[in-house]
């Protein structure tokens, strides 16, 4: 981890007509790190992670990119490429699962990703299903494929949202080795949005509680969980949090 | 059921002797209503998508205007594009009344927003959050709607069968601003309503039979390319 962060939020405020619903100071996210966004339904977490990807523009603040910052209109193509979401729905495109995969890589004009496409498909445990029709997958096999879809582009920073929301323990299983070995073996900086704060702890470096908009709190993941000096991140933590 | 089947039988004999007549007027009406279609593909596709994924105010107004261009009376439009058209008309210098300009023009008007209404519907089907989805996989604006267009496919092909089969089978119009003029404006329609006056319903039976036959060939061959498309996957 280097000491200049490689994404900043800073002085963030965003807003839904009259609604604020996000207000976050300053938030980094380092290079090579895992950093777990932890919080209660609502409480803005998609919202930060869309402003992330430059895929909106925050009302009052800005966000930065290796130092610099950008909007979705001004941030280069080459720049915002660097960056890729997995959302919690994993949405393919009506073909086969391998033209899925490379479907980023056929966006890129890279016309040699069939390497790229195997080796992302063994990645995720799907070459047996290469061929089949990515409507004819089960929510798991969906979910794989959105990550191979992600992973296949060598992204500098991946943004995962809830990407085991709705899966049994088995794909929660495969998709948390992917993504430890994503970090591992190529060193991608990754945030990763959850309201399972179990899934949290076994990935994280680090992890930042969101509540209704507000960063309460952001440390190392063990000092997180063992000393929490927000009261209301004890209370989530232990459950207690109504929301 | 007698005229029917000697309706039947002419139409054969039509077919098989290649009858010059017959082959000026079906040859006029995949022409005029070909090009009409081309026309509102053109013009139609691109505001079908663009209505379908943009925002913005009088939205309503625009759909509720597209959807009521949807069902208009051919006999109407043909009347006021007459007006247009005719001598005194403020487009009367073009000289198009009475030939297969104004047809096509007529059938473009009445194409269009079914082609437009339909692509809107079929983009409006696409998941919403897809364009995040792609955005984030680094497609640009022009890739972004290309995969659009692509989900939904099923959707815009049928809204082309549906223009099609509006302009191809109307009479109304076409028989106003083209005046069915032998050899000139006379189309398959507009022949069939002249024969069946005429008394002549063996041969009116006969052309409709061939209309038939080619609005289903036409059908056949757009679902035939959806087929390739599916295939291609």
């Amino acid at each position: 981890m280097s000491d200049s962060p490689l994404l900043l939020l800073q002085d963030v405020r965003h807003r839904y007509g009259e609604r604020v619903v996000l207000n976050v100071p300053r938030l980094s996210v380092y290079a090579g790190e895992l950093l777990a966004l932890v919080g209660p339904s609502g409480a803005g977490k998609s919202t930060l992670l869309r402003l992330l990807n430059f895929l909106e523009a925050p009302t009052e603040g800005q966000v930065c990119f290796h130092g610099r910052p950008y909007t979705p209109a001004t941030i280069p193509l080459a720049v915002r490429r660097r960056i890729t979401t997995v959302f919690q729905h994993p949405l393919l495109l009506d073909m086969s699962v391998r033209r899925n995969v490379s479907y980023g890589l056929r966006l890129r004009g890279q016309k040699d990703g069939r390497e790229q496409t195997e080796q992302a498909l063994e990645a995720v445990g799907l070459q047996a299903l290469a061929d089949a029709a990515a409507r004819t997958l089960s929510g798991g096999e969906a979910q794989r494929v959105a990550l191979a879809r992600a992973l296949v582009l060598q992204p500098e920073v991946l943004l995962l949202d809830e990407p085991t929301a709705n899966l049994d323990p088995a794909n929660v299983r495969v998709i948390e080795e992917i993504v430890t070995a994503a970090i591992r073996e190529r060193r991608m900086t990754i945030v990763l949005v959850t309201h399972n704060v179990w899934q949290a702890r076994r990935l994280a470096h680090r992890v930042a509680f969101l509540f209704e908009g507000e960063l309460l709190e952001v440390a190392p993941t063990e000092r997180f969980f063992e000393a929490p000096q927000n009261p209301r991140t004890a209370a989530f933590l232990r459950g207690e949090l109504v929301y | 059921m007698d005229t029917i089947f000697r309706g039947f039988v002419e139409a054969l004999r039509l077919i098989v002797e290649l009858d010059r007549s017959l082959v000026e007027i079906v040859g006029l009406s995949l022409q005029v209503s070909g090009l009409a279609l081309g026309l509102s593909v053109l013009l139609g596709v691109p505001l079908g998508v663009w209505l379908g994924m943009r925002r913005f105010r009088g939205q309503r107004l625009a759909v509720a205007t597209i959807y009521t261009g949807m069902g208009l009376p051919p006999v109407v439009v043909g009347l006021v594009v007459y007006l247009l058209l005719s001598r005194q008309g403020p487009l009367g210098q073009l000289g198009w009344l009475f030939t297969p300009r104004a047809m096509v023009l007529t059938q473009t008007i009445l194409s269009l927003p079914l082609v437009a209404g339909f692509t809107m519907t079929a983009i409006n089907s696409v998941p919403p959050g897809l364009i995040l989805q792609l955005r984030s996989l680094g497609a640009t604006p022009t890739q972004v709607t290309l995969t659009l267009l692509y989900e939904a496919r099923a959707g815009v092909l049928a809204a082309v069968v549906a223009g099609f089969g509006a302009i191809i089978s109307e009479v109304g119009s076409v028989m106003i601003v083209g005046g069915n003029i032998a050899g000139k404006t006379r189309v398959l329609t507009t022949a069939i309503v002249l024969e069946t006056r005429k008394g002549n319903f063996d041969l009116a039976i006969a052309l409709g039979l061939i209309l038939l036959g080619l609005t289903f060939t036409a059908n056949w061959m757009l679902l035939h390319l959806q087929g390739r498309f599916e295939s291609t996957r």
